[in-house]
């Protein structure tokens, strides 16, 4: 059951690729190819570019980055626990073991979050 | 199983994919038009209306424009990078369809990790994003790029955190059984349940989903007036062709999913105007995934229309605010939602 739900997607994948693969070879047939040195210039406001485009870039983008993995992950956790929560509240003992789980997870990341906050990660400059 | 059956069943599964692939061709060509349309009343112009009666022919004229289009590669490019960059996006934005269920038993195949795919699948296509800026040797198309993946993943936080609400209260990821526990009525739609954690999760999916679609009021990543068309500026043709129908498609996806999860998928608003209209109106019960398809579409047509009316009247948010509202306001909000639907679906519906 489990190799036919992949199978499907992999088909997909097929069948997606193949799409693109076909519209990029079929309008090669009806393009014009003529490239020169001006349309091949990147654009910048029409002046000749300056410098190299591949440049050292801003951290900020990084850190957003790096808190963000930490989020991500989180995601592992969330989506089993909340298919199964429902499940687990039949009995009472489990649910509270259920929610008081999520709890103590979410306190350690909101705590990550607050700290990162402070810290002035968060702010754009 | 024998070969014979083997590659019978792959043909189905082929045979399926293509029709999928030519429905999401067919909403992107209605969606570009419409989008036009909207935003053209919107701003009390006209919008198309040469090509063909009411102008209907205008996206495929369009599309056939970029076919024949010249397809410049820059000097200096990562030719093979930049080439593959639109099937990274493309791609993804179409295997989504694999799980959503378009009505009853109309769903390619219903994957039991459906929300997990989804938002897996979906986020894939930042790295084409990434890809295309970098491989352009651009510098508007690098700042575009890194600008968008900062937005794709600052705002993908706060969409797992609301997808999480509708799958507690449900108790479970694959999409069409979450579609079935909302049958009965539009009382029992996900939106209106555990009041009023399920309407916030709607809430904060709709943001950030807006974001995650990169539409204004969030479409820093392509603001014209400040990027040019950030990450694909430099790109033309069919390549461009595809980048569009990859957004387009996306844009259906996150209206789909919307009215999956909060607005009771293919069910009828009311039991009456599903399957027994249909049997009273014409007398078969073939017409039942039909009527459910007609329900489903229209939804997602309802929520589309919406995600026009917002895009065609806010202004754009500035880059910092647009990080500020993901990091400091609807991460903190999902966070506290999600523990409030844990709480709810623990110790309340269980009684």
């Amino acid at each position: 059951m489990l190799a036919k739900d992949f199978l499907t997607v992999g088909i997909f994948a097929i069948i997606g690729i193949g799409f693109v693969v076909v519209t990029l070879l079929a309008s090669m047939i009806f393009r014009p190819h003529r490239p020169s040195d001006e349309k091949r210039t990147t654009y910048e406001c029409g002046e000749d570019p300056i410098g190299p485009a591949w440049l050292q870039f801003r951290v900020g983008y990084y850190i957003y980055a790096l808190i963000f993995l930490i989020f991500d992950v989180e995601a592992v956790f969330v989506f089993p626990w909340a298919a199964g929560l429902l499940g687990f509240s039949k009995s009472h003992a489990l649910a509270v073991l259920g929610f008081v789980d999520m709890l103590i997870f979410v306190s350690v990341l909101s705590f990550g979050l607050i700290w990162a906050w402070k810290k002035g990660v968060l702010e754009w400059k | 199983m024998d070969l014979l059956g083997l590659i019978k069943e792959l043909g189905v599964i082929a045979a399926i994919a293509i029709a999928v692939l030519l429905f999401v061709l067919v909403v992107v060509l209605y969606l570009v038009l419409k989008l036009r349309w909207v935003i053209a009343r919107i701003q009390s112009r006209l919008g198309p209306n040469r090509t063909g009666p009411w102008g209907v022919a205008q996206t495929v004229a369009d599309a056939l424009k970029l076919f024949q289009k010249e397809d410049i590669i820059p000097c200096g490019a990562d030719r093979w990078l930049f080439t593959i960059a639109p099937a990274i996006v493309f791609v993804p934005a179409y295997l989504v369809y694999v799980v959503i269920p378009f009505g009853e038993g109309l769903t390619a195949r219903s994957l039991n990790v459906g929300a997990i795919y989804i938002s897996a699948i979906s986020s894939i296509g930042v790295i084409g994003i990434i890809v295309a800026g970098w491989a352009s040797n651009n510098k508007w198309s690098l700042l575009g790029a890194f600008r968008g993946a900062s937005q794709l993943i600052a705002y993908e936080v706060p969409i797992i955190l609301a997808l999480a609400a509708p799958i507690l209260i449900t108790g479970t990821l694959d999409l069409d059984k979450i579609v079935q526990a909302q049958a009965g009525g539009f009382w029992r739609w996900n939106i209106f349940q555990g009041l009023p954690m399920l309407p916030l999760a709607f809430l904060i999916l709709l943001i950030a989903g807006l974001a995650e679609i990169n539409v204004a009021p969030f479409d820093i990543m392509e603001a014209e007036s400040e990027l040019v068309a950030g990450f694909n500026t430099e790109y033309s043709g069919m390549k461009f062709a595809l980048f569009f129908l990859a957004e387009f498609a996306a844009s259906f996806t996150l209206s789909a999913i919307i009215v999956t999860l909060f607005l009771g998928g293919y069910q009828p608003p009311l039991h009456v105007l599903g399957a027994q209209i249909t049997a009273k109106l014409f007398g078969v019960i073939p017409l039942f995934s039909l009527i459910s398809l007609f329900w489903f579409l229209f939804k997602c047509w309802v929520v589309v229309l919406g995600i026009m009316w917002i895009r065609s009247t806010l202004p754009r948010v500035r880059m910092d605010q647009l990080m500020n509202l993901s990091w400091k306001a609807l991460i903190p909000a999902g966070l506290v939602n999600l523990l409030l639907t844990g709480a709810y679906v623990a110790f309340w519906m269980a009684k």
